[in-house]
C-alpha cells in the first residue's frame, strides 16, 4: 500500500465527519448563560438573607453551584447534561466541580487514600496549578513595579 | 506470509454483552445480556473479567466440553497488562497464553491457535477476548462521570466478551491466516480510532490478495472488526487506490448499535468483533449461507502515556480466512441462527 | 434584587464565554483541559489589568462563575496579599482567593465518592 503520511492525513481530513459547531454553540450559549442567570438569582437570594459583603455573596454562589454540580455528578446526571451542553457546563464552575468529583467517584475502587486521595486532582490539577502559577507571576510583576516606583 | 492451517474448525462460540449492546439490533443473537454492565461485580475491571469467564463457560457448555478437554487458552483484552483475561479465566485451569494486540486480539488469538493446532502443539484451543466500556474509558480517556462531548469521529467501546473453541470438528474451517504488519500513518487523534486502524486493515488485506492471487470478488464477504463508519470509508478508499476495490465489506462496529444509540461511528474494542462475528456471521457460515469469508480484526496500539507524549497511533490487523466446510455429520438448519438468551 | 440588566448581561456574557470555548473545542485540536488552563490564565491576566472587575460589575455571576472569574479572583488575592505581605504575599494570595471554591470541590467530591457509585455512560 503506497500512501504516505501526508496524503493519508489529507484523506482523513476530507472524510472525517465534522462537529455540528453551530448547534453546539447554541446549546453552550443557552445552558452556560442559563447557569449564570441561575447564579445571579442565588446571588440576590443570599444577599437578601445574609449580611455578607457582595464579594462573599459571590463566593456563596460559587460554593452552591459546586454543590449542585457534585450532586448531579454523583447521581450520574451531569455527564448526560454535559453531552448536550458542551462548553456550557464546562466553562462555569460546574465544569471545575465535575472535574474534581468525577475522578473521586471513579477511583473509589482503588481506595480512599491511593484512589480518591491521590487521583482527585487528575483532571482539575492543571487548572489549579496554572491558576496559582499565573497568580504568582502577577505577584512578581507587582513587586518589580513597586520596586521601580 | 500466508500460513495454511489444516484440521482447524470453530467448534463452539458464546458471547456475553452489556446493556447497551443488548438493546441494539443484534440483541436476539447474544447468549447473555447483563442488566447493568456490572456482571454482578463491584468494579468495572472485575465486571469485564466476569464477562470473559461467562463467554468461555457458555462456549464450553454449548460444545459441550469440559475445561480439561481444552489444551490451550489464548486470551486478551484492553486493560493494562491484560488483567481482565487472566483474572476472569484462571478458574478454568487451562494452560494460558495472554495476548495483546488491542482490538486485533481476536484474529491474533485465532491465528496463533490455528497455527499451534495444525502444528500439533494443541488439539483444541480456546480464544477469548473482551472489552468493557467503563474499564476502557477510565483507563484511556476520562473518569466515567466526567462530563464531556465525544467528537463525531469517536466510537463506542463495546462491553462484551466472546469465547471461541477451535479444534478438530465443526462446520466452519479456518483455512489460512496472515499476521499483519504494524502501520503508522501519522495519526494522533485518540478520538478517531477508525482513521488510525484503516491503513492496517488495508495493508493486511492487500498483502493477502497479492500473495494469494485473489481479489475481493473471490470471497463472499470481507469482515473487519471495528473500523466504524469513518474508518470503513477510509479502508475502502485505500483498497481502491491500490487497485483492489472492496465492495463486499461488512464492519462489526457498524452492526453493533442502532442509529439512535449515540455510538457515533460505531462500536469498538476487543469485545466488538468477538461478539458480533460469532453471534451474527458465524451462524450464517454454519448453515452455509456464507461460505468463504476473510475476517480481520484491527487494533490501535497506543497507551495513554504514548498519546500524552505525542507519539503517533500505530495499528495492526491480522487476517483469518474461514470457509464453510463440514467435518461433522448432519448440518444445523439455518433457523437456529437466532440464539436465545440464557437470562 | 439585582438590576434586570445585570441578569441580561449575566446571560449574555456568561453564555459568550461558553461559546468561545465551544468554538475552540470544535474547531481546534485543543482539549477541554487545555482550554480550561487557558481560561484560568487569561482570567488572571484580565484580573491583573483591572478589566475583569468591570465585567463583574456589569454581568455579576456571568463573570464570576465562568472559570476566568476563578483566575481573576486569584489575581485579586495576589494583589491584596502582595500589598500586605510583600514577597510572602506571592505565596499566600493565590490559594487564599481560591480557597472556598477548591475546598468546596474537594469536600463535596469526597462526600460524593463516599455516597455514590459510578454508573455506566449512556
Amino acid at each position: 500500500m503506497d500512501i504516505n503520511k501526508e496524503e493519508y492525513k489529507k484523506l482523513v481530513k476530507r472524510r472525517a465527519p465534522k462537529s455540528p459547531c453551530l448547534k453546539n454553540c447554541c446549546f453552550a450559549f443557552l445552558i452556560g448563560g442559563g447557569i449564570c442567570v441561575l447564579g445571579q438569582a442565588m446571588f440576590d437570594f443570599y444577599r437578601h438573607f445574609t449580611n455578607y459583603t457582595d464579594e462573599s455573596v459571590y463566593v456563596c454562589v460559587t460554593v452552591t453551584m459546586i454543590f449542585l454540580a457534585a450532586l448531579l455528578t454523583g447521581l450520574g446526571v451531569f455527564d448526560s447534561i454535559a453531552k448536550v451542553a458542551g462548553a456550557g457546563t464546562l466553562v462555569p464552575v460546574t465544569g471545575f466541580a465535575n472535574s474534581v468529583v468525577s475522578p473521586a467517584i471513579d477511583t473509589k475502587a482503588e481506595g480512599l487514600i491511593l484512589g480518591v486521595g491521590a487521583k482527585i486532582f487528575t483532571v482539575a490539577g492543571p487548572v489549579i496549578l496554572y491558576g496559582i502559577l499565573s497568580g504568582a507571576l502577577y505577584g512578581v510583576v507587582l513587586l518589580v513595579m513597586n520596586a521601580l516606583e | 506470509m500466508i500460513v495454511k492451517t489444516k484440521g482447524v474448525y470453530v467448534m463452539s462460540f458464546a458471547s456475553a454483552v452489556g446493556t447497551k449492546e443488548g438493546e441494539g439490533p443484534l440483541k436476539n443473537r447474544f447468549d447473555y445480556i447483563d442488566k447493568d454492565d456490572r456482571f454482578g461485580m463491584n468494579t468495572w475491571e472485575k465486571a469485564e473479567s466476569e464477562s470473559a469467564r461467562l463467554a468461555l463457560s457458555l462456549a464450553l457448555s454449548k460444545a459441550p466440553m469440559a475445561p480439561s478437554e481444552v489444551d490451550l487458552l489464548l486470551a486478551g483484552d484492553l486493560e493494562n497488562q491484560c488483567v481482565a483475561s487472566c483474572y476472569g479465566l484462571l478458574s478454568f485451569e487451562i494452560p494460558y497464553l495472554g495476548i495483546y494486540g488491542a482490538c486485533s486480539n481476536l484474529t491474533e488469538g485465532m491465528a496463533i491457535a490455528s497455527m499451534l493446532i495444525s502444528g500439533g502443539a494443541a488439539r483444541r484451543a480456546a480464544v477469548v477476548t473482551s472489552s468493557h466500556n467503563c474499564a476502557a474509558e477510565r483507563q484511556y480517556r476520562n473518569p466515567i462521570e466526567y462530563g464531556g462531548q465525544r467528537p463525531p469521529t469517536a466510537q463506542w467501546t463495546v462491553t462484551g466478551a466472546g469465547g471461541y473453541i477451535l479444534g478438530e470438528r465443526g462446520k466452519v474451517k479456518i483455512v489460512d491466516c496472515l499476521v499483519g504488519v504494524v502501520q503508522d500513518k501519522g495519526q494522533k487523534d485518540i478520538s478517531n480510532m477508525g482513521a488510525a486502524m484503516a491503513p492496517a486493515a488495508a495493508d493486511t488485506l492487500l498483502r493477502y490478495f497479492k500473495e494469494s492471487g485473489t481479489s475481493a470478488k473471490d470471497y463472499d464477504l470481507i469482515i473487519t472488526g471495528d473500523l466504524g463508519i469513518h474508518g470503513s470509508e477510509l479502508f475502502k478508499d485505500l483498497c481502491k487506490q491500490s487497485g483492489y476495490p472492496v465492495g463486499n465489506h461488512a464492519d462489526c462496529g457498524m452492526l453493533m448499535y442502532g442509529e439512535n444509540q449515540d455510538a457515533h461511528m460505531g462500536g469498538s474494542g476487543c469485545g466488538c468483533i468477538a461478539t458480533v462475528f460469532g453471534a451474527h456471521f458465524l451462524p450464517h457460515m454454519e448453515c452455509g449461507k456464507l461460505t468463504n469469508v476473510l475476517l480481520m480484526a484491527t487494533g490501535a496500539l497506543m497507551s495513554k502515556d504514548s498519546i500524552t507524549q505525542g507519539q503517533n497511533i500505530p495499528a495492526v490487523a491480522h487476517l483469518v480466512h474461514l470457509m464453510y466446510g463440514e467435518n461433522e455429520t448432519g448440518s444445523r438448519p439455518c433457523g437456529s441462527a437466532e440464539r436465545r438468551n440464557h437470562e | 434584587m439585582s438590576d434586570p440588566t445585570t441578569y441580561l448581561f449575566a446571560f449574555l456574557i456568561g453564555g459568550a464565554f461558553c461559546v468561545v470555548a465551544q468554538i475552540l473545542i470544535d474547531k481546534t485540536a485543543l482539549t477541554p483541559a487545555r482550554i480550561l488552563v487557558l481560561y484560568v490564565s487569561v482570567g488572571v491576566l484580565l484580573g491583573a489589568v483591572g478589566v475583569y472587575d468591570k465585567i463583574t460589575e456589569l454581568a455579576g455571576c456571568g463573570a464570576t462563575l465562568p472559570l476566568c472569574g476563578f483566575g481573576a479572583s486569584i489575581a485579586k488575592g495576589i494583589r491584596k496579599s502582595v500589598a500586605e505581605y510583600g514577597v510572602l504575599g506571592i505565596f499566600k494570595g493565590g490559594f487564599t482567593a481560591a480557597a472556598a471554591g477548591t475546598s468546596a470541590a474537594l469536600i463535596f467530591g469526597y462526600l460524593a465518592a463516599l455516597i455514590f457509585r459510578g454508573k455506566p455512560k449512556k
